[in-house]
């Protein structure tokens, strides 16, 4: 980090401001182009078969009869991935078994839909069907089925010499937990389980491929990270990354669960059997079958206390079942579960699980709203027993500067203390509850990320200005890399244009995750204007025949140092870019990282809510979420984060869940009966942002995207516990539960 | 698979009769296209019949309303007269999907498609409705409470369609409701319902009542013995009492993933008693 960097505050002109989005009028007027919305000369489609089954051997598969078929082009399996046959690579496509109801086992391309639909009834797929467990407490008990026939857990000494369905062994932690529940007063001990919630993102995962006979190949498809794309698909079928090059569509909401690829490379297998180009569009079922989803948990959780309120020690358990596949990602709960405290004490053991669901993928915050359900749940209760209020128990344990993670780092200045003292300001925290009403409140944390981030920019003849970033916008994040080019150039907000270039265009991109990319997309668009900025100064030196160390820039200006530069009129951008073929040919900046320093977000939910004691119906009836945003590029887009993550987190909460049959198979893959949140069940969400700034940005900027999905389990939780004098420790706390718990308490 | 959309009953009967294959009546299509596209059904031929005058104007007759197979929720929702005299029923089918699929959904749709779930069916019965029943055999009426004969199986011939559905005229001292529940706000299907009509004398006492309920068996079920719990009362509070009683002793519910069978007993004598205060109202109101 340059010194520029950390001086702080500053006056900003564009940053902070709510400016129009680049991409919004096509958006709303349907122009956009998703992952279904391009079509190729001489394009099949292509249909997934996929097991009816939670678990099986496959036998034998003929496609022989599909082959046959008039229309059909291509029928692959897993023979048919020739690269890596790696844990997403069987994902994608079947191996000598299928895993989960919904796991893929072959695929075809035909020249219609309904050749292709047809010629999926003609594989003969011979299943031999075994047992199966799709629960994370009964997948970790003796005798359950076990799976995955080569797993040894992993983290357990001594070494297990069987299988099981326990993957991993993680331990977080510091001080000594059995000398800090010695010295509490109260220690208060529950247990909670969580069901798997989908993203729920509205656009199916769409692409077409080509592959040309030549070994090239072309891939236009909606995802979360292109370049991700073209790496792992170049490893599962074995081609070169240059050879393949990657589009980023248009993304109708990914929340993490586009940041793998699942028909991608059997697009990209299918095309280069057919040689024709393929398009593959998921429908909603398939959606829920067979991507996302996120972790179940089972979890138990113990804190001890002071009477006054000091946490002395505070233990979890966590278990996650992330599907057939390891990397639950119980450690991330472990990690981030105690974490908005400053507790001497710690320990938190967490155990990856394998079941016959399918393989997580990543989900906003992921692993921790339900551990953050777990640790705000049980401090709600202590703090119930204690007699004190909530908030103050909070702020008087909240980690704050200098505080040192039991997951290792000591934290730079974070924004906790500041959230809760938001809403312990706002006029809801102090608005009388109506009857029937109850009101909870929950801390979250998440760690946010950097990671390898590749801009380009360049100046344009007419004084515009083109920015190409390699991280697909799902939050607006084009608007805020105008805002920040426009700010360091000192040209209008509306000069600049962000695209999201192709993996052909620019280095390596991680994804658009971790809540990275306005942090570290942001911080590379900065470095490449400075760039540009000092090359612009070169050419205004040129022009003025002075020495470039002599030529400042200030509001868009190359000027003069000082008296003795010389006198010159100030030279705008556009003066310099036009006159840029006497002085050199095109003007460009620059920059590439692998972006250390994103910055912790905090943030504090407060919920409202009223329960129909009859039929147990619960509605959130005021909501306010505050969140540490250290600086708000763009006030809108981190109010849109933090409502956003609020109703999602209050549709986990409330009435998200997959739901398993005993024979295994999903029973809800559809948006009728997984209930996520529709607009008139929410109120208005009021977004707080707080601003303490990170020292690891030029401009302060903290990720805001994950956060505000932690929270709100437990401030739901809190809130019925509230209302209902009963506290419901599973969700989704659906009427169903509600209602049965009062007839439990009644009796 | 076949297409057509003949402009007569006759027609359309002729052609459903003649088909050997698995032949599907198209009315509104909300819940026929949803089965064909996720190729729950593959049907020989499907009959449109959205041509057929009489299946699209709702008409008065002897007082009551005659209501075609292809009239939509939104058309019957802006139609004042049927909303003034059988508000439970137009309300129960403005339930029915976003205002999107009113545009296209209908009531008779609803009931054919025989959902234990049905949101307007409930109402129906409640209300007395019966189904005019064209096949090759001619024309026939049959309570709507019969139409179903179990989840998605409906009591209908080979070649016979729903070509309307009649609501009585309403008696002096008449109302009618139906609420249900569902986890959101909208968008939604019922994990109970609860429809209500019933009749009022000059001094407030029920003389008649009937109270239906859905998706708590494997068809609307009929209570009979919850209506006799209003009949000759006020509809004090010891007669909403023994009606929710006796509703959730009616209520043959399973567990499933939309709810267990005793959330969906307990909600039945809610809905049930909530329902009928806000028909004992609208009675009132009728008498006044």
């Amino acid at each position: 980090m340059d010194q520029s960097q950390t001086t702080l505050p500053r006056r900003f002109k564009v940053v902070g401001q709510r400016k129009r989005r680049p991409d919004g009028i096509d958006k709303v007027t349907g122009r956009a182009r998703f992952g279904a919305d391009m079509t190729m000369p001489g394009m099949l489609w292509g249909l997934v078969l996929r097991s009816p089954h939670a678990h099986a051997r496959i036998r034998s598969i003929d496609s022989s009869k599909a082959e046959a078929l008039p229309g059909v082009k291509a029928v692959v399996t897993g023979a048919d991935f020739n690269g890596e046959r790696n844990d997403v690579s069987i994902n994608c496509m079947a191996g000598d078994k299928a895993l989960y109801d919904g796991h893929a086992v072959a695929a075809v391309a035909a020249t219609s839909r309904q050749a292709a639909r047809q010629a999926l009834k003609l594989i003969e797929v011979d299943y031999e069907v075994l047992p199966h467990v799709t629960d994370v407490d009964a997948a970790m008990k003796p005798g359950a089925p076990v799976i995955r026939e080569d797993l040894i857990t992993a983290g357990v000494e001594p070494v297990p010499t069987k299988p099981s369905n326990v993957a991993a062994r993680h331990e977080i932690g510091k001080g000594d937990v059995e000398k800090g529940f010695a010295e509490a007063d109260l220690i208060v001990e529950q247990s909670f389980r969580t069901e798997a919630t989908h993203q729920g993102y509205i656009e199916p995962h769409a692409c077409v491929a080509s592959v040309s006979p030549d070994g090239s190949a072309e891939l236009w498809v909606c995802t979360q990270g292109h370049f991700m794309v073209r790496n792992v698909c170049a490893a599962l079928l074995g081609l070169d990354s240059a050879q393949l090059r990657v589009t980023a569509s248009e993304i109708g909401g990914g929340f993490g669960g586009k940041t793998t690829v699942f028909v991608e490379p059997v697009a990209l297998a299918l095309s280069r059997k057919a040689n024709r180009p393929v398009k593959i569009q998921m429908t909603r079922s398939e959606v829920f079958r067979a991507t996302g989803p996120t972790a179940s948990s089972s979890i138990d959780c113990k804190i001890g206390l002071t009477k006054d309120g000091r946490i002395t020690a505070a233990q979890a358990e966590l278990r996650y079942q992330g599907g057939a596949f390891k990397g639950a990602g119980a450690d991330f709960g472990a990690m981030a579960i105690f974490t908005p405290y400053d507790i001497e004490n710690v320990k938190a053991v967490a155990w990856d699980v394998v079941t016959n669901r399918p393989k997580l993928a990543a989900y906003r915050a992921p692993g921790a709203p339900m551990a953050a359900f777990a640790a705000e749940s049980t401090l709600d209760e202590a703090a119930r027993r204690l007699g004190m209020d909530p908030l103050e128990l909070r702020l008087k344990n909240a980690a704050r500067e200098g505080t040192k993670a039991a997951y290792g780092p000591t934290f730079p200045r974070i924004g906790l203390a500041s959230c809760l003292e938001a809403i312990g300001n706002s006029a809801h925290y102090r608005t009388p509850l109506g009857p029937n009403q109850g009101r909870g409140l929950a801390c979250g944390f998440w760690f946010n990320f950097g990671g390898e981030t590749c801009t380009t920019i360049n100046v344009n003849k007419d004084g515009t200005v083109g920015l190409s970033v390699g991280t697909p916008d799902i939050g607006g994040s084009r608007a805020s890399m105008c805002a920040m080019a426009a700010e360091e150039l000192g040209i209008p907000y509306e000069k600049v244009r962000t695209v999201i270039a192709d993996t052909a265009s620019l280095g390596y991109n991680d994804v658009t995750d971790g809540s990275r990319v306005t942090f570290s997309s942001g911080l590379c668009t900065i470095q490449a204007a400075r760039q540009a900025i000092q090359r612009l100064c070169q050419r205004a030196a040129l022009m003025w025949g002075i020495d470039a160390e002599a030529v400042v820039w200030e509001d868009g200006h190359a000027k003069p140092a000082g008296p003795n530069a010389g006198k010159f009129e100030p030279l705008s951008l556009a003066e310099i870019a036009a006159a840029s073929a006497n002085t050199g040919g095109p003007i460009a900046g620059h920059h590439e990282v692998n972006a250390e320093g994103a910055g912790v977000s905090f943030g504090v939910h407060l919920c409202d809510l009223e329960v129909d004691r009859e039929t147990g119906s619960v509605r959130v009836v005021r909501y306010t979420a505050a969140q540490d945003a250290g600086k708000a590029v763009n006030p809108d887009y981190v109010e849109g984060q933090m409502q956003g993550g609020s109703a999602q987190g209050i549709g986990w909460a409330l009435n998200e869940g997959y739901v398993y049959g005993d024979d295994g198979r999903l029973q809800n893959a559809g948006f009728l009966d997984y209930r996520i949140p529709v607009a008139s069940d929410l109120p208005m969400i009021d977004a707080l942002i707080v601003e303490e700034p990170n020292p690891g940005h030029p401009y302060g900027v903290r990720g805001v995207g994950e956060t505000s999905i932690v929270p709100p389990l437990a401030a739901v939780g809190n809130a019925l516990r509230d209302a209902l004098g009963v506290r419901l420790t599973e969700t989704p706390m659906a009427p169903p539960r509600v209602l049965a718990a009062l007839a439990a308490a009644a009796e | 698979m076949r297409y057509e959309a003949p402009e007569t009953l006759d027609a359309a009967v002729a052609l459903l009769a003649g088909e050997s294959g698995l032949a599907k009546v198209l009315a509104g299509g909300t819940d026929l296209l949803v089965q064909l596209r996720s190729g729950m059904i593959e049907p020989a031929l499907v009959v449109d019949i959205k041509r057929i005058a009489e299946t699209r104007r709702i008409q008065e007759e002897s007082g009551g309303f005659r209501i075609g197979a292809a009239v939509s929720g939104a058309e019957m929702g802006e139609h004042a007269g049927l909303k003034a005299a059988w508000p439970g029923v137009v309300e129960a089918v403005e339930l029915i999907g976003s205002t999107q699929v009113q545009g296209r959904a209908t009531a008779a749709g609803n009931l054919c498609n025989a959902s234990p779930a049905a949101d307007s069916v409930p109402a129906l019965v409640a209300a007395g409705a019966t189904a005019r029943i064209v096949g090759p055999g001619g024309s026939r009426e049959l309570p709507v409470e019969a139409v179903a004969a179990g989840p998605g199986r409906t009591s209908l011939g080979r070649g016979e369609i729903v070509a309307s559905l009649f609501l009585p005229a309403r008696g002096a001292g008449q109302g009618d409701a139906y609420l249900r529940f569902i986890p959101r706000t909208e968008m939604d299907i019922a994990v109970v319902g609860a429809g209500v009509c019933l009749t009022l004398d000059g001094d407030g006492r029920c003389t008649r009542a009937r109270v239906a309920l859905g998706a708590v068996g494997p068809r609307v079920i009929l209570a009979e013995a919850a209506a006799a719990a209003l009949v000759g009362t006020t509809l004090d509070e010891a007669a909403l009492d023994a009606l929710a009683e006796a509703a959730s002793a009616a209520a043959t519910p399973i567990d499933d993933k939309r709810g267990t069978a005793d959330f969906r007993r307990r909600v039945a004598g809610v809905l049930a008693r909530r329902t009928a205060v806000i028909a004992r109202d609208r009675a009132k109101g009728a008498a006044a």
